[in-house]
């Protein structure tokens, strides 16, 4: 399934600008699902009718979105000045390049710091794209980018921009692909928008589905590299992670039960997931309404908001057989 | 004007009672529904003019609440010891008036003079944990007679007109969209359903929107503000969030909301075909009830269009009436004229 991360990692849609990862998503499903709508938010919203017979919901959730930038003011040299959609982490950002919409590629610099050992703020970096002036500037005030990787493979793992949440996006297409019997519960897939900027896309996609269970499939931290931001029991290549705590949520128990015993049962590997800083859209999906079981997929995934977040392929095959396989087993409390 | 009325009026966040009776007098004959909910929002509903399918619903936004102080005690001495509602700068406190509670005390804000300062004590920000409100009052008793814990207190400031077509006062954030949203009432019905809501506790966290949105339910939401305008000249080629007199601000993006990109292209083509300026409010800065708005229910495209307004949340702001009347004219001809269609994902 290379060829669906790389078209999913390398297409385009920082929060809230996500028409064109839509559209790609939507022709990729559009076969594979018997109905498909785009909510107020641009939720891409699809579902798989299951058998009817238990008249039971499940959503599951991957982001389009990714971390990007939006122009806030372009100087008299032609200078672009940018703010953050999502978490934009300056020091990954510094050298590298970012691609606006209509195709302008800009590189990314910064100012003289007043003090070099400290991390430069966002206000420090601008971007050139080689404009002499505000005039001859091919961007202007309000347009958007995203930072600019394309996918590479290092040995077992796949580095791109992006893997933050578009692998999880290519995981639910496989798995669309993969589901051979038709499930008992009506399956909503949800691609969601604006994730990065607070879980805003699922907000509104759960209140409109009203499901049963949300399942979200997101990438997670690890604690597998040298001198890691947090000591973490996550590691890539072990497995797809089952959450069961992270910032925005502690995952229902049985949903958490259901992920361990199909992945026990079908001899996926996975390891168990406590992540300190972070919250998914399953944490939107649990505080719906009156309150909605919830859980979540997670790919173990290095360098995280970074253009070059890294994750191992074959975690990412198994959390497609582990997501197959609880669909076909369905469980509710 | 309704503006000076509004902007004289005393409505720090949880404590909007004499504006939101400012308005609803002003507005209750011409709109067809008017509740007033649990947490003190006003929400009206204006039936859609003609007949046919069902029609649009557009809900517009002004908060009624402005920052402001709470008394938390008085100590032996009498002085008043308070905290802040909602965004202040510890910096413009000392030396500034206030009125205290129902009864209007009026109060100072202590200050050392100067003459007794040190150069190291004049570059400090004093807290507001360490200022205290000086009502005249001899002691405790004398104090708490006067005002008790829980009072809430607002920047004594009166309305006043200055320099050409401009005028200052308080909590311009954000009775001048509550002055907008009254015209665009006095302007329908309309050919939509109108929904015009004014919003309490915006200042602390956006919490009446939230659950005036669940009720209402829009298709599409306006968030009527006034916002920073930071346009003195600068050193650095940086730009300004918005400026004055060049005319109503179109929000992009804010720490709240991404607004739906076709919404206010739509807005800022109406702006053109009208003859209005209009400009477009640094993208990434502030926020506004919109962030609540647009993600209640099953999420509505909400468009916040701003009246620039100098030195906000401060004893004194600074707006031009030509920007406040070109964006009552706008926010009621993007209203008049957007259709889902044109805003879609």
């Amino acid at each position: 399934m290379k060829d669906i991360i790389k078209k999913m990692v390398e297409g385009f849609g920082p929060s809230g600008f996500e028409d064109s990862i839509r559209a790609a998503i939507r022709d990729e499903i559009q076969p594979l699902v018997d109905e498909i709508r785009v909510d107020a938010m641009g939720n891409l919203i699809a579902l798989k009718k299951g058998t009817g017979h238990d008249g039971k919901k499940i959503m599951v959730a991957a982001h389009m979105d990714e971390i990007g930038a939006m122009v806030s003011y372009v100087d008299k040299k032609g200078f672009v000045r940018f703010t953050n959609l999502g978490g934009v982490v300056p020091i990954f950002e510094v050298g590298g390049r970012m691609r606006f919409e209509n195709g302008t590629i800009g590189v990314i610099a910064m100012e003289k710091l007043e003090d070099p050992k400290k991390a430069p703020e966002l206000e420090k970096l601008y971007v050139d794209v080689g404009a002499t002036s505000r005039d001859d500037c091919p961007v202007n005030v309000g347009d958007v980018a995203c930072f600019l990787q394309p996918m590479v493979e290092l040995g077992p793992c796949l580095a791109s921009k992006a893997m933050d949440d578009r692998v999880g996006c290519a995981i639910m297409i496989q798995a669309l692909r993969d589901m051979k019997t038709k499930p008992a519960a009506d399956i909503y897939f949800v691609f969601t928008t604006q994730e990065e900027v607070g879980l805003r896309g699922a907000t509104t996609g759960a209140f409109g589905i009203n499901p049963d269970v949300g399942i979200a499939i997101d990438v997670t931290g690890t604690g597998d590299t040298p001198e890691p931001a947090r000591k973490m029991a996550v590691s890539i290549g072990a497995g797809p992670a089952i959450k069961i705590k992270d910032s925005g949520m502690v995952v229902t128990p049985w949903v958490k039960d259901w992920m361990i015993d199909v992945a026990t049962a079908q001899k996926i590997p996975f390891q168990l997931e406590v992540l300190v800083g972070g919250a998914t859209d399953a944490a939107a999906i649990q505080k719906s309404r009156a309150g909605v079981a919830a859980g979540c997929i997670s790919i173990p995934c290095r360098y995280i908001h970074s253009p070059s977040e890294t994750v191992s392929y074959a975690d990412v095959l198994n959390s497609v057989k582990l997501l197959v396989g609880m669909l076909e087993r369905p469980v509710f409390n | 004007m309704m503006l000076e009325k509004l902007s004289n009026a005393f409505g720090p966040s949880g404590c909007e009672g004499d504006v939101r009776r400012i308005v609803i007098s002003d507005i209750k004959s011409r709109v067809d529904e008017l509740t007033v909910d649990h947490l003190g929002n006003v929400i009206c509903r204006m039936k859609a003019t003609g007949r046919g399918k069902k029609p649009l619903r557009i809900m517009a936004a002004a908060h009624l609440d402005e920052v402001g102080m709470i008394i938390t005690h008085a100590d032996d001495d009498g002085f008043l010891h308070f905290d802040k509602i909602g965004g202040i700068d510890d910096r413009i406190l000392p030396a500034k008036g206030v009125v205290i509670g129902a009864g209007k005390v009026p109060g100072v804000i202590i200050a050392k003079p100067v003459h007794l300062t040190s150069a190291e004590e004049r570059g400090k920000v004093i807290s507001h944990d360490d200022l205290v409100i000086d009502i005249g009052a001899a002691n405790k008793d004398a104090a708490v007679k006067k005002c008790a814990p829980g009072d809430y207190a607002t920047f004594d400031t009166r309305f006043r007109r200055f320099g050409r077509g401009l005028v200052a006062g308080k909590a311009f954030d954000d009775r001048v969209g509550c002055a907008v949203l009254i015209e665009l009432i006095k302007r329908g019905p309309y050919p939509f359903e109108f929904c015009p809501v004014f919003t309490t506790m915006e200042e602390v966290g956006l919490r009446g929107a939230k659950v005036a949105a669940f009720k209402v339910r829009p298709d599409i939401a306006l968030v009527l503000e006034s916002t920073i305008c930071e346009d003195s000249p600068k050193e650095k080629d940086r730009g300004s969030v918005t400026a004055i007199g060049k005319g109503p601000a179109l929000s992009l993006a804010d720490r709240g909301l991404i607004v739906n990109r076709k919404l206010v292209r739509f807005a800022a083509r109406r702006a053109a075909a009208l003859g209005v300026p209009c400009q477009f409010k640094q993208p990434g800065i502030g926020g506004t009830d919109g962030g609540a708005i647009h993600k209640e229910g099953e999420g509505a495209p909400t468009l916040p269009v701003s009246v620039p307004a100098r030195y906000i949340h401060s004893p004194m702001a600074v707006i031009s009436l030509r920007d406040f009347h070109h964006t009552i004219d706008l926010a009621e001809d993007v209203m008049r004229h957007v259709t889902l269609a044109d805003i879609q994902p």
